[in-house]
């Protein structure tokens, strides 16, 4: 295996690819969340707890991806009534009331964090759950569901009229994303061992949304690709040392400028 | 007691106002959702700061030094980050992925320039304290009721009397239509984008001056909580922005006063949620909210 | 026989405006039913109704003997109503045949056999839509169009291809609004072919359109509209004589 540091490495970019993908579904189907670091918390709280009181992973992971999702049909459910803009800023606020909950909750640390939680993080199992989302993403693109998700990106109202079940399709969608957002959150705190509640702020979402635009929101691989660049460049950016934050800053508006519709185009499906 | 805390909330509300009014302005005129602006708001107050600490001026010229430093600010972001993304297409994602890599920089650039660390405004701008029976109030508060709802005034004046006020409110109605009648859009948008930015400016000093705390990452806050007022109000209304700020402001304090202090900060989101359910397309919906 | 769908005393209402007042009209099974009217008359209106895309103020809408005023779009489809639309309304992030599989969809089973398809490769209700879309595209006379994306086609193929995605479904009903917008004499002569091979296959068809001559040369039964007001109905023979006709359409006689 890679040495120590290298595996901690692989882990995050593996997270960081879970929540791209966690982004792309629900953008499949026109659905733009700005609260990806929300349901990440939850996962990563959720399961948390339940290994700090000795539960598997085995549980713990479907137990925080399974209240991940819920609470994306929660959120989702009003989500069927707004879309664009006002969607964003709609889930922008749900992780922000995600992380003021947790950061008051006392029975998981409130302000003060949750440590002590064990190392279960493994990076086959990163890796694992990495290739199912990819497959599910990927497969997703040519399936009944997935097309319904493109035709209500493009044009919801066509796509009813052609019977397509837009809050089927749109909570679904939602779901799955939170859901796999959730799984991010469990991988996370197994590995940081510590979390608080400012780990998973607005900006870790707008770092999220940054993985699909960037990487190719058309594109089932686009997160992926995004996920992995944007994490390691600031390694690769360790040269320009103290000015990382503004040479990626500068990057990512160079890049925007350079390629506005992402690196990966939309694949050509027969 | 009631009194009192409507008048923080008052103060505190004009301040999310002005913020708001830059999020709802550029947004009519662009659709864009435009995540950099906390950090013009943050750098307006940091000109604000630096007025008073190496001219040794007053409070107004601290506002001044905001409102045209964030309003240079605002052009210069708008042809560095946006134009450019424009004249390549109408794509609406790439440039939010600029606006952030555009704050990544303001941030890091301010924090090199001046520290990570809260500064503060010397101490003889605390003010005096008048007791006025039911309600104190400190001159610093008063003065920056005053300079902020003197900047809506003078925007609504602005908007609705001159030539392109009037240009920018046909803009955000329609930017295809307001081109093809003659108005010179690129223009027009710098100009949105400067008003909005130096509105964010004063307020970055008012708010610096209120809280006494000036930092590098206050805009982040900021820049949400004025997101979530924009909705509030309804997108792209001047006045919806107004009175979503007001409304939070006052919210705001009321809910630190009467319910649990440390839930303040999502009591915006949570209004908006509420805001939303009931109406969804905000408190003074404008007909553009629709859009995408 | 009772008519495949009957519309009783339509009104729609959009603010002040009233664009359809009291229409009622049945269309029968097997026939092509034109609706024709100047612009304005409320014609899209009515297929926007019919089709479930909106709701009517009040009256009632009957399929098949069975009440569905106020059912929702997807409803509607799944009923066996389908539809084109006057401005195209293809899905650009789809190839042309996944344009057309949308209209299979109604009847590729729900969610749980979504989720079960995804792991197998080639799953048999995606191998049986794929065919059932390429057949569509050969009725309509786009057997050799069937890759690339629907924006690179000429705005008659997008018509067609509207129609394949519209037939895909099987409906009973078909509503095809302006249908013959923007064709030259032969490419109508080609879509009168293709509406009498669509009723052969025993479906019904509802049509607007303002491409008189075609209009003529295929309806069985044609109901004029006019300021959302039905003012004449019958077979075309009766419509081209009808004083009333002439007059909403040429302005009073001098």
């Amino acid at each position: 295996m890679l040495g120590g540091y290298w595996d901690s490495v692989a882990i995050f970019v593996g997270i960081n690819v879970l929540m791209g993908v966690s982004l792309y579904i629900p953008m499949a189907a026109g659905l733009i969340s700005l609260g990806q670091g929300g349901f990440m918390a939850i996962g990563a709280y959720t399961s948390a707890v339940l290994t700090k009181e000795g539960f598997s992973l085995a549980l713990a992971l479907p137990a925080g991806a399974g209240l991940a999702a819920l609470a994306g049909l929660i959120v989702g459910a009003p989500a069927l009534r707004v879309r664009g803009i006002y969607l964003m800023i709609l889930t922008l606020g749900f992780g922000e009331i995600v992380r003021v909950f947790f950061l008051n909750f006392e029975p998981t640390g409130g302000a003060t964090g949750l440590g002590g939680i064990p190392p279960l993080s493994q990076l086959h199992w990163v890796v694992l759950a990495c290739a199912v989302v990819i497959f599910i993403a990927w497969r997703l693109r040519g399936a009944r569901l997935g097309r319904a998700m493109i035709a209500i990106h493009e044009d919801d109202v066509a796509a009813e009229a052609m019977g397509i079940r837009l809050v089927t399709v749109k909570l679904f969608a939602f779901a799955v994303g939170a859901g796999i957002a959730g799984v991010a959150g469990v991988f996370y705190a197994h590995q940081a061992l510590y979390i608080d509640a400012n780990q998973f702020d607005f900006s870790r979402s707008a770092l999220t949304f940054l993985y699909v635009v960037l990487g190719g929101p058309a594109n089932p691989l686009g997160p992926v690709v995004g996920a992995v660049l944007v994490t390691l460049l600031p390694e690769f950016l360790r040269v320009v040392a103290d000015w990382r934050m503004t040479f990626f800053g500068a990057l990512l508006v160079a890049f925007a400028i350079w390629r506005p519709d992402g690196l990966l185009p939309a694949p050509r499906f027969k | 007691m009631l009194l009192q805390q409507l008048t923080n909330g008052l103060m505190l509300g004009s301040t999310y106002a002005l913020v708001a009014i830059g999020y709802s302005l550029i947004f009519g005129v662009l659709r864009l959702l435009h995540l950099a602006h906390g950090e013009v708001f943050m750098v307006g107050a940091f000109a604000g700061l630096i007025v008073v600490l190496w001219f040794s001026l007053g409070p107004f010229a601290a506002v001044f030094g905001g409102l045209v430093v964030a309003g240079i600010l605002g052009i210069i972001l708008e042809l560095v980050a946006f134009r450019p993304i424009r004249r390549r297409g109408d794509n609406y994602l790439a440039p939010i992925v600029s606006s952030v890599g555009a704050g990544l920089v303001l941030q890091e650039v301010m924090t090199k320039l001046f520290g990570a660390e809260q500064q503060g405004f010397p101490r003889q701008f605390a003010g005096a304290v008048y007791d006025l029976g039911i309600i104190s109030i400190t001159s610093t508060q008063i003065f920056i009721i005053v300079v902020a709802f003197a900047s809506m005034i003078a925007l609504h004046l602005f908007v609705t009397r001159s030539r392109l006020g009037v240009a920018i409110r046909a803009t955000s109605e329609n930017l295809e239509i307001a081109s093809i009648l003659g108005i010179n859009v690129d223009f027009v948008i710098m100009l949105t984008f400067a008003i909005a930015s130096a509105l964010g400016g004063i307020a970055g000093v008012l708010v610096g001056l209120n809280f006494n705390a000036v930092s590098p990452f206050m805009g982040i806050d900021m820049a949400t909580k004025g997101m979530a007022i924009m909705l509030i109000g309804g997108l792209g209304s001047i006045y919806g922005a107004m009175a979503g700020g007001l409304l939070l402001g006052v919210g705001e304090v009321l809910s630190v006063a009467y319910l649990a202090s440390s839930y303040r900060d999502a009591f915006a989101f949570g209004l908006m949620i509420i805001v939303l359910l009931l109406r969804p397309r905000g408190l003074f919906a404008t007909g553009i909210g629709e859009a995408r | 026989m009772t008519p495949l769908l009957q519309v009783t005393h339509l009104t729609r209402r959009f603010g002040g405006y009233t664009a359809l007042a009291d229409v009622s009209c049945d269309v029968a099974a097997g026939t092509i039913h034109a609706l024709i009217g100047p612009n304005g008359a409320g014609k899209t209106t009515l297929f926007n109704i019919v089709s479930g895309v909106l709701r009517p103020t009040t009256g009632t809408l009957v399929y098949e003997g069975r009440d569905y005023t106020g059912t929702r779009a997807d409803q509607v489809f799944a009923m066996g109503v389908a539809r084109n639309f006057q401005q195209v309304r293809l899905f650009k992030g789809l190839s042309i045949v996944e344009n057309v599989m949308i209209g299979c969809h109604a009847r590729m089973g729900g969610l749980v056999r979504d989720l079960a398809n995804l792991a197998l490769p080639k799953p048999a209700t995606e191998i049986a839509a794929r065919r059932r879309a390429l057949e569509m595209l050969e009725l309509v006379g786009m057997g050799s169009r069937t890759t690339g994306l629907p924006q690179e086609l000429t705005l008659v193929d997008q018509r067609r291809l509207e129609i394949a995605r519209a037939l895909a479904s099987t409906p009973k009903l078909l509503l095809l609004d302006e249908p013959a917008a923007g064709m030259n004499p032969t490419e109508v002569r080609e879509l009168a072919e293709l509406v009498r091979r669509i009723v052969a296959l025993g479906i019904t068809v509802l049509l607007v359109e303002h491409h008189m001559r075609f209009v003529m040369a295929i309806a069985d039964t044609i109901t004029v509209l006019s300021a959302g007001r039905i003012i004449a109905q019958g077979p075309p023979d009766v419509i081209q004589k009808d004083q009333g006709v002439i007059t909403a359409y040429l302005g009073p006689a001098p």
